[in-house]
């Protein structure tokens, strides 16, 4: 499963997990707001994985996650957590550690998947 | 079908915890969620952990334990202690975990709305994955702590608890109050999150840990009320001593047995009651031990079991002074009629003393309980955890139809009783009193059976003496008065007769008329009686 996360050798230096709770509203407001920001701001440079937890409990227990939705940063390291519907986009920024200025600076050739 | 089932009276799912199914009436509600709230270190973990460990061992129902503080593996850990391998029902497939406990390694940032749904899939995974009739979840409060918006958690410990219940098992759920005496949890919505709700104190009473469990409500279904002691011990976990489980429905027996003196037993009317309780209670020195020492050696002579549990001597002691009266406790010993349990009360609170002197006498099966003394053991507890001890003791030792024999120590040489004594003098069935007798000044030993329940027994108040064989009973105490209230007064032949014959005198004038013929007929009696020695 995790091996899936780096496919096609893309650059991806952001290896993202979101586990959510069947096909809610909740669950789709977080994805689409999990995608949205991504784009705008790690255009090309993520893996998204998105698992819902009723169909596979046991990547929840593994992953220790009790809250839907929940995103976890896989990499780059440290490991990091945001739980929520992700509306809240600089939150989710601070969780991941993005800062979009440097990003902006730092990246120049953005990849599209 | 469901239909059915929701009409139907309440079950109870015997949980196999030491004596709890007693007090719970038969055990936990089945399939219902159970709150078990209690202060830090009150036992909580071990009692949620204990239902699932009794269940997988005694019942073959499997378990799902949901930790939300400690993590598995100190759990796994800790539980060693009790003889739960839970690693092996792990892999034997009988438990699972369901690891919620906090990760300080990883920061979580909230942003937005959430809910649970994530913990109750792992539930019912688990629940599922091992075939659980029985779920624990330790601990509610820890959830809030892990989320700061309270009012979701809220939310969704009310649909977990729901869902519990969808899942056809039996969950205990544990929380964490503040105090021992105050509100139920911390968070004050635990306890509508389920639909029985249950107590454990911890409290500390006099410099004495005193733990108690209390089935607040059971809904639908009836329970004992109000606290009861329980303790934890290595071998057997949570272990509940049942006070008013123990009724009084020992049928009593009216075989007599021989106190080990002959003269006592005719004091008694002819010895005491098989299935009797006996206080023997006097100052130091005034032959308690001796009694006891006797009562076991007359037990052993016609081949009884006796068990002395001794609290105020050593065992060389003891031994030393049962040679002293002519009794060889160590020959007893290794035929086997006496077993001696000598320690001092200090090194276990008196719940655990109740279990080991239980498990001592279903072992061991005596037909003769010692107990010396009643007062040593009194300084370990609480007055309520004392009294509560001899209840238990008690009723236990007559279940078992075994005569047990206590000695107390009144603490004033001459005369008095001991708070002991006040405390457990309705539980006994006998009590009989050692005191000294000052006399033209010699200090003289005074036995008297003050009460001898459903037998005749001599009144008299009588002097004895020790020596190398033993205890010898003399005459009674004729001319003296006040040897129960310590101060012994000697009354002269003459003065007693002018006392006596004015005391008839008085009664004879306040009755004459309707029984005077009676009353001159006692006067005559009495008079003689007295003028006799």
């Amino acid at each position: 499963m995790v091996g899936s996360l780096f496919q096609g050798g893309s650059l991806a230096n952001y290896v993202l997990r979101l586990f959510v709770t069947g096909t809610s509203p909740r669950a789709e407001v977080a994805v689409a707001n999990l995608r949205r920001i991504c784009e705008q701001e790690l255009q090309g440079r993520y893996e998204l994985q998105v698992i819902d937890v009723l169909e596979q409990p046991q990547l929840a227990e593994d992953e220790k996650v009790l809250a839907t939705p929940t995103l976890i940063k896989q990499l780059p390291p440290p490991l990091r957590r945001v739980i929520g519907d992700l509306s809240d986009k600089d939150k989710v920024l601070l969780g991941l550690e993005v800062r979009p200025a440097a990003l902006a600076d730092s990246d120049p050739k953005p990849k599209k998947k | 079908m469901n239909e059915q089932s929701n009409d139907a009276p309440v079950q109870k799912l015997p949980t196999g915890i030491g004596s709890f199914d007693v007090i719970a009436k038969g055990g936990l509600p089945e399939n219902r969620t159970t709150l078990l709230s209690g202060t830090a270190g009150s036992g909580k973990t071990v009692f949620a952990m204990q239902f699932l460990a009794s269940g997988i061992r005694d019942a073959d129902q499997r378990g799902v334990f949901v930790t939300f503080e400690e993590s598995a593996a100190d759990i796994r850990k800790n539980m060693r202690s009790f003889g739960w391998d839970l690693a092996a029902w792990e892999k034997q497939g009988k438990l699972a975990f369901v690891d919620a406990s906090p990760d300080p390694h990883i920061e979580i940032v909230e942003s937005g709305g959430f809910d649970l749904g994530a913990l109750l899939a792992r539930m019912e995974n688990a629940v599922r994955k091992v075939g659980a009739t029985r779920v624990s979840v330790d601990s509610l409060g820890a959830v809030f702590s892990q989320f700061s918006d309270q009012s979701i958690v809220r939310r969704e410990l009310f649909r977990i608890a729901s869902a519990l219940k969808g899942m056809g098992v039996t969950a205990l759920l544990t929380a964490e109050r503040t105090e021992d005496y105050g509100p139920i949890a911390r968070f004050g919505v635990e306890e509508f999150i389920a639909d029985n709700v249950m107590v454990l104190r911890n409290v500390l009473d006099d410099e004495i840990r005193r733990r108690t469990i209390e089935i607040l409500k059971f809904r639908g279904t009836d329970h004992q009320k109000g606290e009861f002691p329980f303790t934890i011990v290595p071998d057997g976990g949570f272990v509940v001593i049942p006070l008013s489980a123990i009724q009084l429905k020992q049928h009593s027996s009216d075989v007599r047995i021989s106190s080990g003196s002959r003269e006592l037993d005719e004091m008694c009317g002819g010895g005491f009651f098989r299935d009797s309780v006996i206080l023997i209670s006097g100052a130091t020195g005034t032959g308690k031990t001796l009694t006891v020492t006797q009562f076991l050696n007359g037990g052993a002579a016609v081949g009884e079991r006796c068990l002395l549990l001794a609290f105020e001597e050593s065992r060389e002691q003891l031994f030393r002074n049962a040679i002293g009266w002519g009794v060889d406790f160590e020959r007893m010993e290794r035929e086997g009629t006496l077993r001696v349990l000598c320690d001092y009360p200090e090194v276990a609170s008196l719940e655990d003393w109740l279990l080991t002197i239980q498990r001592t006498v279903e072992e061991f099966k005596p037909n003769r309980v010692a107990l010396d003394s009643l007062s040593a053991l009194e300084r370990v507890g609480t007055m309520k955890a004392f009294r509560e001890f001899v209840i238990g003791f008690t009723s236990f030792i007559k279940h078992q139809e075994i005569a047990g024999l206590f000695t107390s120590t009144t603490p004033s040489l001459m005369g008095g009783t001991s708070i002991t004594e006040g405390h457990i003098s309705t539980l006994t069935d006998s009590i009989i009193l050692l005191r000294y007798v000052e006399m033209f000044g010699e200090m003289k030993r005074g036995i008297t059976v003050l009460k001898m329940r459903g037998s005749i027994h001599d009144k008299r108040i009588r002097e004895f003496t020790i020596d190398g064989k033993g205890m010898h009973l003399g005459r009674p105490f004729r001319n003296v008065t006040g040897i129960l209230s310590g101060t012994p007064v000697h009354v002269s032949p003459a003065d007693l007769e002018r006392i006596w014959s004015q005391f008839d005198a008085d009664v004879g004038e306040r009755l004459r008329g309707s029984t005077g013929a009676d009353v001159g007929e006692r006067r005559r009696g009495s008079g003689e009686r007295r003028r006799s020695p």
